[in-house]
């Protein structure tokens, strides 16, 4: 019975990529992962507790997060205007533009901290200026919202940039001609429908930046307590040879941040349930 | 509302979408713009809608001038050939759109806009649907929700562009009588464009016939069918022949063979002859102005439809009435019963 099902299947290889897919995905993401969790049960609760606890620890995540979600939503609102500049406009040096919004997927990141710690630092080309205002970039949190901001961009940009580009202008015309001003055109017509696009955009910009390591340790000056990253004090922890400690604190980031991706996508889906497929 | 348009000339780069139109658009008419694609009708709507603007010419409305406003001010309703919907709103919110943007000082109360808005799927006959979205509606049904939205804010004037464009032909047709019976019902000036001659007229008052940017010809249905202004019109609507001919000492002559056609009246040079297919009669050889061998024929219903090698060489297709069967090799006499000559 279950062979003459099997042959009647008309997409014929389910066994094998589905077996592929899952031993994949497990030597890949989920054996690490599980490795990471068994590494932290060394810890008792307590021991656990502590270390979370401390003050080191909740800063770095404060720090982590914080700017991590700051920097997406700056990168939501600047992403979406470059969008719509790239896809609504015709200019001079377009697909230049367009292509330089990948810079910061291709460019190492250890080279994009050197370059932006070199433009931010106090005699820099934007440092001097901006310290002349008495606002101090390079080696500050400040910083590693900067550079939270550029490895961002290209996750808005490329996120929203197909959806705007499959709607139709047709329906801001129509809106315009039904007696919408231009913002409730905006507001009532365009972001719902880019709306789950421009989640999903956010989710990632954030994801990006919450993992960020190589171009921030260069510009955040790595002070403990201040412009310390929740990565680097994991790389702290290992080089000291306190594995668990170092397991704890990726073990929370993993969750927070599952917790928020998650949260995201069902926010997502609903915004998507409203727009159903054409 | 009666709309003026004036000299009307649009170029997009070195293309002249219009090219000097003249338009006068009486209240409450419905009228449909009709010609190929390219011909500028579409263009000649936006620029009215106010979702275009020309490069020079007047449009007015009752007389004010409209060019001084945007669409938004013009408060004319426009259906888009793709209906335009927004995939984001339920068809309840796509209706009240209109109602809902409108400036606080003269918005309605929620409950007057929900009454307005139940009317209004009333009138397309669509109440039912009030809670779907875009997406879960037939062509048709969209067509019908996008016009119940056009209709929302009472609108001055109504324009749809290639309403049924995209429907199948049945639907069409059933939209055709609807639309037509809902102008009644509104009495809304409105304007349509379409390339499809039947539906111009079958559903207008007044059809406008458009080529390259120029008004060919403004008449009743009856009057661009039967009597067309141009060779245009002519060959464009109804089902033509057209004939290169030669007019010269008063005879009229099709390659190298006088035809038994009057020439009277008719300036002489290069020309062309049109006929109706329906209106070349039959008859035994020798009997018309024209001669030609049966090459093939079909059966629509009551007509049979023969292709005519004529004896000057060129190949026409005629509809001829059933009951004188006609068979491949049969050599026939053909008389026009109406013919027109166009110079050219």
């Amino acid at each position: 019975m279950s062979a003459i099902a099997a042959r009647r299947r008309t997409l014929p290889g389910f066994g094998l990529t589905m077996g592929l897919t899952l031993s994949w995905l497990s030597i890949i993401i989920l054996i690490p992962l599980a490795g990471l969790f068994l590494k932290s049960l060394e810890l008792s609760p307590e021991q656990f507790w502590n270390i979370l606890s401390s003050r080191r620890t909740l800063n770095a995540l404060r720090v982590s997060f914080g700017l991590a979600f700051a920097a997406a939503c700056v990168n939501l609102v600047m992403g979406s205007i470059i969008v719509w500049a790239l896809v609504r406009y015709r200019f001079p040096g377009r697909r230049l533009f367009d292509a330089i919004v990948d810079v910061p997927f291709a460019l190492p990141t250890a080279v994009a901290g050197v370059a932006l710690t070199a433009l931010f630092a106090e005699k820099g080309w934007l440092g001097a200026p901006l310290a002349a205002a008495g606002i101090k970039v390079a080696f500050t949190p400040v910083g590693i919202f900067v550079a939270m901001i550029f490895i961002g961009i290209p996750f808005v940009v490329r996120t929203v940039q197909p959806v705007l580009q499959d709607l139709d202008p047709e329906i801001e015309e129509a809106a315009g001609s039904l007696g919408a001003s231009r913002w409730q055109t905006i507001i009532r017509v365009i972001l719902p429908s880019l709306g789950p696009a421009l989640l999903t955009g956010l989710a990632l910009a954030f994801a990006r930046a919450v993992g960020e390591y190589g171009s921030v340790i260069f510009i955040a000056g790595n002070l403990p307590n201040v412009s310390e990253i929740a990565p680097l004090l994991i790389v702290i922890r290992l080089s000291e040879f306190r594995y668990a400690d170092a397991t704890a604190i990726a073990v929370v980031m993993l969750v927070v941040s599952f917790v928020i991706i998650f949260a995201v996508n069902r926010l997502q889906r609903w915004a998507q349930s409203r727009i159903p497929a054409r | 509302m009666s709309i003026e348009v004036r000299n009307l000339v649009k170029k997009f780069g070195s293309f002249k979408a219009l090219d000097g139109v003249d338009l006068k658009v009486n209240d409450g008419e419905l009228l449909a713009l009709l010609g190929p694609s390219g011909s500028g009708k579409t263009t000649l709507l936006r620029i009215i809608a106010g979702l275009d603007w020309p490069d020079s010419g007047e449009v007015s409305f009752n007389g004010e001038d409209a060019l001084a406003q945007g669409a938004r001010e013009r408060h004319v309703g426009f259906v888009f050939q793709h209906y335009a919907l927004f995939r984001h709103m339920t068809v309840f919110e796509n209706v009240a759109f209109g109602l809902r943007v409108q400036p606080r000082a003269i918005r309605k109360d929620e409950a007057t806009i929900r009454m307005r808005v139940k009317e209004l799927l009333d009138l397309v006959q669509l109440d039912w649907l009030a809670d779907r979205y875009p997406s879960q509606l037939s062509g048709g049904q969209r067509q019908r929700i996008a016009l119940a939205r056009a209709l929302a804010i009472e609108p001055r004037i109504l324009l749809l562009d290639e309403p049924f464009g995209a429907l199948d032909a049945k639907v069409r047709k059933e939209l055709r009588k609807w639309l037509r019976s809902l102008h009644h019902e509104i009495n809304v000036t409105s304007i349509f464009v379409t390339h499809d001659q039947e539906e111009a007229l079958e559903v207008a008052n007044r059809v406008v016939v458009m080529d390259k940017g120029k008004i060919e010809q403004i008449g009743s249905p009856d009057d661009v069918y039967e009597s067309p202004a141009t060779a245009f019109v002519h060959g464009f609507i109804g089902e033509s022949i057209e004939l290169p001919v030669l007019i010269a000492d008063g005879l009229i002559t099709l390659g190298d063979r006088p035809l038994r056609l009057a020439a009277d009246g008719l300036a002489p040079g290069a020309s062309r002859l049109f006929v109706r297919r329906h209106d070349m009669l039959v008859g035994p050889p020798g009997s018309g102005a024209f001669e030609g061998a049966v090459q093939h024929v079909r059966n629509f219903g009551p007509v049979q439809r023969a292709e005519v090698a004529l004896s000057g060489g060129q190949t026409i297709e005629i509809d001829a009435p059933r009951g004188r069967e006609l068979r491949a090799g049969d050599t026939i006499g053909l008389e026009p019963r109406r013919y027109r000559i166009f110079a050219g």
